[in-house]
């Protein structure tokens, strides 16, 4: 036959229909279809440092895959369940770190205290900070929420304030290396399983709403303007939740935690993990953050090589890793006559 | 009219730069009316639905719902005291089925304070409320319809996943801007029955309409608009025959 008089079809698998409801547990099976992709994930993320035990190097990699991790999964519910496109991960990070370095340097308080004070203390700030800036949209969100890292990163060097350029030293150190490498393992599993929970809870659906059609949200008698503070009180609690590890993990609270690489990697690992399904915000972070480490090697050739790998991935697979994947568990394709 | 008034505009007027979309637009709605919004295109008739859901702030003039002044109020809040809308370009949640696009109103402020649905409330399970309002609205319950997303939905189920929106809110207004434009006759004989039973259960309707044989069936005041003024008000039948709204709708010279 002819290809050209021939269309590509898919088909959910009979499997995947069956585990929709109830059925889901009829079988071992069924179960396992259910359960497998998750298992695999969370088995696979915590057996990773003993994998990695003879590579020390590499277990620290993992910590900061974690990180960038977590601010991809803020963005990827920002921007696709609620429709803000924050480019201000670098401002959760920053005032996350600098808040931490505050609690456990200058108020002396330890450690486990200073990370959860200043996620929640962090994330409210960020709130009230955006606040004036939530009616806008778009492109005109993406451009104030950029340059709030910048604004506060001039702010401490013109005023020579919080450290300065020197930054906060002397924060606490995690008590040993396990502690360090599970604290963020666990929380982004927690948040990865959380998220997916609450996006699909009545007031998720609100807020996805929101970003399909914020008209219709305000005629039916919500204030867009709160669902749109709750959401980016949500990603600032993940994003806060980041800068104070990444300031405990270097026991040190810098400007650079204002870097552009918290904004702009994890919207590439969004990008290539596929946007919208959050579980695409973890894959893609564990690709592309080892890959930037493997290119150390190449010297100054590595941006090169790392933005190469970017678009192959934007131009061959636009439609993100987790997507594709999702699509080849689920359903099967066959050719039919037109 | 013996009924109480529940909606009152006082001289709403609007313009666009230049345009003057609404003169000076006055009428009074009574509780349990069915009150039709005629005219030709671009005569204001959207305008004046926007105005007075806050949508559109008004340049001068009062909305007062049951005596209390509501004019330029933020839509939520208008919504949130009983006034629901339809729009004409239909907005659902594209990307969620339809049953879950009704989430969103069961789960405003008012919808929750009122309760009122059969399970409903605080811990109701909106879902199978969703679904009892979609069964009302005409979307079979046995179907797959109502699970289906909105974007896969036609045109006439979108609009009554519109009106089904309003329901959730149990309001004591709507206002349907032309809820019977594009659908087949069909579709219409389906709808009416709808508005019908709206009506019985006391909702005051106001309705934009092109369809005015339709609309003549079921509304029992009308008001003609032409450029932003108000014509003419009163029973259709007389406002039908007014020579102005003839002249609205055929052009002068033709008369």
């Amino acid at each position: 036959m002819d290809k050209n008089m021939m269309r590509k079809e898919r088909i959910d698998r009979g499997l995947k229909v069956r585990t929709e409801g109830i059925y889901a547990i009829s079988s071992y099976r069924e179960i396992l279809y259910l359960l497998g992709p998750r298992l695999l994930l969370i088995v696979g993320i915590i057996a990773l440092p003993f994998v990695l035990e003879l590579a020390p190097y590499w277990k620290r990699v993992v910590n900061i895959m974690c990180v960038y991790a977590l601010l991809a999964l803020s963005f990827d519910f920002l921007a696709n369940y609620v429709g803000l496109v924050c480019l201000g991960g670098a401002f959760f990070t920053g005032v996350g770190g600098y808040l931490s370095a505050i609690f456990n340097v200058h108020l002396g308080l330890p450690i486990y205290l200073s990370i959860p004070l200043a996620t929640v203390s962090g994330a409210a700030l960020c709130t009230v900070l955006l606040l004036p800036c939530l009616p806008l949209r778009g492109v005109y969100f993406a451009i104030i929420t950029l340059m709030y890292p910048l604004l506060l990163t001039r702010v401490i060097e013109a005023l020579d304030i919080l450290g300065g350029t020197n930054g906060i030293t002397g924060l606490d150190s995690f008590p040993n290396a396990y502690i360090e490498q599970y604290a963020i393992i666990i929380m982004m599993l927690v948040f990865l399983f959380g998220m997916r929970r609450f996006v699909n809870q009545d007031i998720g659906l609100v807020l996805r709403g929101v970003k399909d059609n914020d008209q219709s949200v305000r005629a039916s008698g919500i204030n867009v303007t709160h669902m749109k503070l709750l959401a980016v009180f949500v990603a600032a609690f993940i994003g806060c939740f980041s800068g104070a590890y990444v300031a405990h993990l270097y026991m040190w609270a810098g400007l650079s935690l204002f870097a552009l690489d918290f904004s702009i990697i994890p919207i590439a690992s969004v990008v290539i993990g596929g946007g919208g399904t959050l579980v695409g915000a973890l894959i893609g972070s564990f690709i592309l953050v080892p890959l930037s480490e493997i290119l150390r090697a190449f010297g100054s050739f590595r941006i090169v090589i790392y933005c190469a790998v970017l678009t192959g991935f934007i131009v061959f697979k636009s439609e993100g890793i987790m997507i594709y994947l999702q699509r080849k568990y689920h359903q099967f394709e066959r050719w039919v006559k037109v | 009219m013996s009924a109480e008034t529940v909606l009152s505009i006082k001289g709403i007027s609007k313009s666009f730069g230049g345009l003057k979309a609404l003169s000076d637009v006055s009428f009074d709605i009574a509780q349990g009316d069915v009150f039709g919004i005629i005219g030709p295109n671009g005569s204001g008739k959207t305008t004046l639905i926007n105005c007075i859901t806050g949508f559109i702030k008004p340049a001068s003039g009062h909305v007062f719902f049951k005596g209390k002044e509501i004019t330029a109020w933020q839509p939520h809040k208008i919504a949130h005291v009983g006034i629901a809308r339809t729009f004409q370009i239909m907005r659902p949640y594209y990307s969620l089925p339809a049953y879950k696009n009704l989430i969103i109103p069961l789960w405003s402020p008012r919808a929750r304070k009122t309760g009122g649905w059969r399970g409903g409330g605080k811990h109701g399970d909106r879902d199978t409320v969703a679904v009892d309002i979609l069964e009302e609205i005409g979307f079979e319950r046995d179907s797959r319809v109502p699970y289906k997303l909105a974007s896969a939905l036609p045109t006439g189920y979108l609009k009554r996943l519109e009106l089904a929106r309003c329901m959730a809110l149990r309001p004591e207004i709507i206002f349907c801007d032309e809820v019977f434009s594009g659908l087949s006759m069909s579709e219409i004989a389906g709808m009416l029955p709808l508005i019908e039973k709206m009506k019985m259960e006391g909702i005051t309707l106001i309705m934009v309409e092109h369809r005015l044989r339709e609309l003549f069936r079921v509304a029992n005041r009308v008001m003609a608009l032409n450029f932003g003024e108000k014509l003419v008000e009163g029973e259709p039948s007389f406002v039908i025959e007014n020579k102005l709204v003839k002249e609205a709708y055929l052009g002068s010279e033709g008369i």
